[in-house]
């Protein structure tokens, strides 16, 4: 006979599921709202979806308090962990969560937004985010993962295009055998140590003295492998080109941020133990990976043709750029780390809203791509300001002071120099070199070139021709980010460093 | 007002950048003038406030910007700056005022009044970030001048420069989040300020490696042989005011770092690698004059020209004495007045010929004669004619160095005698003979908004060539403060050996002026 289990609710601690509830609950409001009355139009979901993100923000804002005073809360049987972590990587996925979903506004009509479906998976897929990033219990992080990937591989292919579906179904090929891994290696670490929590983990190898280092390893293989693909390390990158090309412009710089933060929290957790543990082979492979998948995606971003392709590749390197703190893994890295991505998902949302108010229906004969470099010549001529926000966004991305991400570089740079990686923070300062070439490629094109004569007579319309009031309020909003970010830094890097030192990292 | 002084310096130029946007492409050119003009008064009324018997910072401005990394808003000038944050106003504003017919007027003034913000900034910052900041942004106005309104090449060229200096600054980059992390390790703080640097004395060995890593970033922007390839593409496709600008103040940024970066922070590094960085600079001003004379287009020629005096500059720095530095500081000034009349006088032949080729003029003296007289004046000048300001910077900087070396200094003293050959064979060729060309028979002589520019040039040129004093003079008293600086920090014999002990010259000044 089964014994009854007496679990008080107190002891539960359900508060801690608050932050991820609330999405959950606006979906099924959503898709409530379609069953009962269908045929509404996109702008009820759109600011339906900003409500209950900003309900989740205020709840995040309640955790922070609680977390700021008590430390770090365990809930719901020790599997929910409300930490510095948690809490930085959650106001980084619903904040860009924010700023993205006021994107579906566009002038033109596109098909995926007439559907409240979008919006619900949109929303269940920030619970998965969310649920991945505040657990250090492999199955719950599993959990989490699969619900967010599967949401966000149906919200690719619905944006209804050829390409789109191909993305789609790359994408979700890619992210099975990533499961795949994560699943096989997660049963190995459960088989050396009878554990699937990632601190328990770490106390019985510690223990042990990593005796089973060989089985060790295997287990580290196949995670690393299984994180590798999500956060697009190269070699396991291929899909990411394909996949950014065939989404939208705005879910294409959204997936670039958001999927990544998340993933980089839980290799935060699971790596850091074992890089502290010595093990001399991972530091050497994540190494190699950091170094290899900054310069290597930075040469391919050199040879594009279509500014968004170029991006794609532009955010990889990035990504190689940001696991350097997973590797140096001190206090100040990966504080560095979340700065970092804080003004990154500014910056890079931005770069990426630009492309898609301008985004076309039918592309003209000079155009082979949606977004190839010579719709952009001499757009200083006929959209000035356009072309100066742009600028502006590229030169960010390039690590030019003072705009935002010169100063998450300089922080992640010295923290390289700080643990002694001097090799690793020049070759961090190179690559930037490297990097600076294609984006002022782009500068040179809209700068530098003139324009193609269809585009004088119409004015400059194509580079705005999905523009609408709330699109160009987003943009307006990164582009002052991006500008003013150097009087923010002092809060941020402050609240950051408090955040990620007093959670342990 | 004064104490706020040189970030109103800094920041009105940017601000009437943006408001620029507003106004009507008509009146733009007369709105750039007197946004510039009123700069000018600016940093003249600086000079006027400036007291020439300190020898430190003056008009410092600090506020934090980050302190928690240890990045303030750190401003402040002395002699050494003080010159040089006029020149980048008053080639500013001659500039804009000398600008002929170009298209979208309007965004290159722009454009010059956000490069200004950027020159001065790095001039005054003292904050090792926010130079930097100023000195990266400085390349971005110039990537556009250079690709919007060059030749031909002007894509390929505007790039080059971009990633050149961009790939450079950022190994300085590494350098001094290195140095700060020093100064963390020394004395638990976080600190990015030059004058908290100066306080701190590394080990020889640490003083290389980032004396390196700092050198890396200046050198390209001087441009140092072997990083000068960018230069000449540069100049030739820019248009006339980008080549003004960029040789007479950009190019001074790297030289300018040179004597507030390298040489107070690592004097030890600095008389280690005194030696090669002489042979470089003589290989530079002896390779490059043999590459000027070799030129058939005059605007290559002033670039090569240009480079070469770079040269001496850098020759002067690395003489580790009060007269060398002095003299490399008042040359830095003498350059930049006289190339960049040059690249003036250059532009005035281009837009009417169209060529600037040299085989394609001759005669023009007969033809131009105020024109002829001017080009004159400057050349002589920067040839190093006595009594023009290119000889008192080129004397003090030789004579700096010939305490360190004479075998060195006697192979400069030479190359500059081949600089006068290349520059007379250009002059002959361009001006004297008959006029073989029917086309150059009638060309209008310089006009009056021509001369309105090339007239205070030629003024400055043989007024400090004649009276150096009222310059030299706060150049002298900052760069004795350095000198005596780097001794008290240098740690080996040799360096202590090198670098003269400033004060002590002073006291045996005083008894022997007692003993009289």
């Amino acid at each position: 006979m089964l014994s009854p289990v007496n679990v008080s609710l107190e002891s539960l601690n359900l508060i801690t599921l608050a932050p991820m509830l609330i999405p959950i609950v606006g979906a099924l409001l959503i898709l409530v709202i379609d069953i009962i009355k269908g045929g509404l139009d996109k702008t009820l979901y759109v600011v339906l979806s900003i409500l209950f993100l900003a309900l989740d923000f205020g709840a995040l804002l309640d955790a922070a308090g609680v977390f700021t005073k008590d430390g770090i809360v365990l809930g719901v049987f020790n599997v929910m962990l409300i930490d510095g972590l948690a809490i930085l990587s959650q106001f980084i996925i619903v904040a860009t969560s924010m700023l993205f979903i006021p994107l579906a506004l566009t002038n033109k009509r596109f098909h995926e937004f007439s559907y409240p479906e979008f919006f619900a998976l949109f929303l269940f897929m920030i619970a998965g985010f969310q649920f991945m990033v505040a657990s250090d219990n492999l199955i719950l992080i599993f959990v989490g993962l699969e619900t967010a990937s599967l949401a966000l591989y149906t919200l690719i292919a619905m944006h209804n295009r050829d390409k789109s579906f191909e993305a789609a179904v790359k994408y979700f090929t890619m992210g099975a055998l990533a499961a795949g891994f994560y699943s096989f290696g997660s049963m190995v670490f459960y088989a050396l140590t009878g554990s699937i929590e990632i601190n328990q983990i770490a106390t019985i190898l510690a223990a042990n003295g990593y005796v089973d280092i060989g089985f060790v390893l295997v287990g580290v293989v196949f995670l690393l492998a299984s994180f590798a693909f999500k956060l697009s390390i190269v070699p396991f990158h291929t899909w990411t080109p394909d996949v950014y090309e065939g989404s939208s412009a705005a879910m294409a710089g959204y997936m670039s941020i958001v999927p990544k933060i998340a993933a980089f929290v839980v290799a935060m957790r699971l790596f850091e133990f074992l890089i502290h543990s010595n093990v001399v082979w991972l530091e050497v492979v994540l190494y190699a990976f950091v170094v290899i998948t900054m310069t290597a995606a930075n040469m391919w971003a050199l040879v594009q043709t279509d500014v968004k392709r170029m991006l794609a590749y532009s955010s990889i390197s990035h990504a190689g750029f940001v696991m350097a703190a997973i590797l140096i893994g001190t206090t100040q890295s990966n504080s560095a780390l979340f700065l970092y991505w804080i003004l990154f998902s500014f910056t890079n949302l931005g770069s990426f809203s630009m492309l898609w108010i301008s985004r076309q229906k039918q592309l003209p004969g000079y155009q082979k791509t949606d977004h190839s470099f010579e719709k952009f010549s001499g757009m200083i001529k006929t959209s000035p300001m356009a072309a100066i926000v742009m600028a502006i966004f590229m030169l960010s991305l390039a690590g030019l002071p003072p705009f935002a991400l010169f100063w998450g570089k300089i922080y992640m740079i010295s923290s390289a120099v700080t643990s002694g990686y001097t090799v690793l923070a020049l070759i961090m300062a190179l690559n930037s070199a490297i990097a600076g070439y294609y984006y002022i490629k782009l500068i040179v094109y809209m700068f530098m070139k003139d324009p193609i004569e269809s585009n004088i007579d119409n004015n400059g319309e194509l580079y705005v021709a999905n523009a609408t009031t709330a699109l160009k309020t987003i943009i307006g909003f990164a582009i002052i980010a991006t500008i003013f970010a150097f009087l923010a830094i002092d809060p941020l890097l402050e609240f950051v460093t408090s955040f990620v030192y007093n959670s342990g990292y | 007002m004064l104490d706020h002084i040189l970030s109103i310096l800094i920041f009105f130029p940017a601000l009437a950048g943006v408001m620029g946007f507003m106004i009507n492409k008509e009146s733009m050119r007369a709105y750039g003038v007197s946004v510039a003009f009123i700069e000018f008064a600016l940093s003249l009324w600086l000079w006027f406030a400036f007291d020439n018997n300190i020898s430190g910072m003056q008009f410092m401005e600090h506020l934090p910007l980050i302190p928690s990394f240890g990045i303030n808003y750190i401003l402040g000038v002395d002699g050494i700056s003080l010159f040089i944050i006029i020149l980048a106003a008053f080639f500013t504003m001659i500039g804009i005022a000398s600008l002929t017919d170009t298209k979208d007027v309007k965004n290159m003034i722009i454009t010059l009044l956000f490069l200004q913000m950027t020159m001065i900034g790095v001039f005054s910052a003292l904050d090792g970030i926010v130079f930097y900041v100023f000195w990266e942004l400085s390349l971005v106005p110039m990537l556009y001048i250079i690709g919007a309104w060059g030749g031909p090449l002007r894509i390929y060229a505007s790039v080059k420069f971009f990633l050149y200096t961009f790939a450079g600054s950022l190994v300085m980059l590494v350098g001094m989040l290195f140095m700060a992390y020093f100064f963390y390790q020394a004395t638990g703080v976080w600190s990015f300020a030059i004058l908290d640097w100066y306080r701190l004395i590394l080990p020889e060995s640490f003083q290389l490696w980032l004396f390196a890593a700092f050198f890396v970033g200046f050198a390209i922007k001087v441009p140092m042989f072997p990083f000068h390839t960018w230069l000449p593409y540069a100049h030739g496709q820019a248009p006339t005011i980008g080549s003004v600008i960029l040789a007479a103040i950009l190019l001074k940024m790297g030289t300018y770092a040179f004597i507030r970066f390298s040489l107070p922070l690592f004097p030890d590094a600095s008389v280690y690698f005194m030696y090669p960085i002489a042979v470089i600079s003589i290989i530079m001003i002896i390779y490059t004059a043999m590459v000027a004379y070799a030129q058939k287009d005059v605007k290559q020629v002033v670039a090569y020209s240009s480079v070469s005096h770079m040269g001496v500059i850098i020759l002067g720095t690395f003489a580790l004495n009060v007269e060398g530095i002095s003299g490399s500081v008042f040359l830095m000034i003498a350059h930049g007045v006289v190339s960049g009349a040059l690249f003036l006088l250059v532009g005035v032949i281009y837009d009417r010929r169209h060529t600037k080729l040299m085989s394609e003029f001759g005669g023009l003296a007969h033809v131009m004669p105020k024109y002829a007289t001017i080009f004159g004046i400057m050349m002589m000048a920067s040839v190093g004619m006595p009594l023009t300001i290119n000889f008192v910077g080129e004397f003090l900087s030789l004579l700096g160095f010939y305490q360190q070396s004479h075998i060195l200094t006697l192979l400069a003293g030479i190359a500059i005698v081949v600089g006068a050959i290349y520059m007379l064979s250009a002059y002959k060729k361009m001006f004297f003979g008959e006029v073989t060309k029917e086309e150059n028979r009638n060309l209008p002589d310089v006009n009056k908004r021509e001369l309105i520019a090339l007239i205070p040039l030629v003024l400055i040129t043989i007024w400090l060539g004649i009276y150096p004093k009222p310059v030299l003079g706060p150049i002298n008293n900052s760069v004795e403060s350095v000198v005596q600086l780097m001794h008290n920090k240098a740690t080996s014999e040799e360096a202590k050996m090198r670098i003269p002990n400033v004060s002590g010259v002073v006291i045996s000044k005083t008894a022997t002026k007692e003993a009289h």
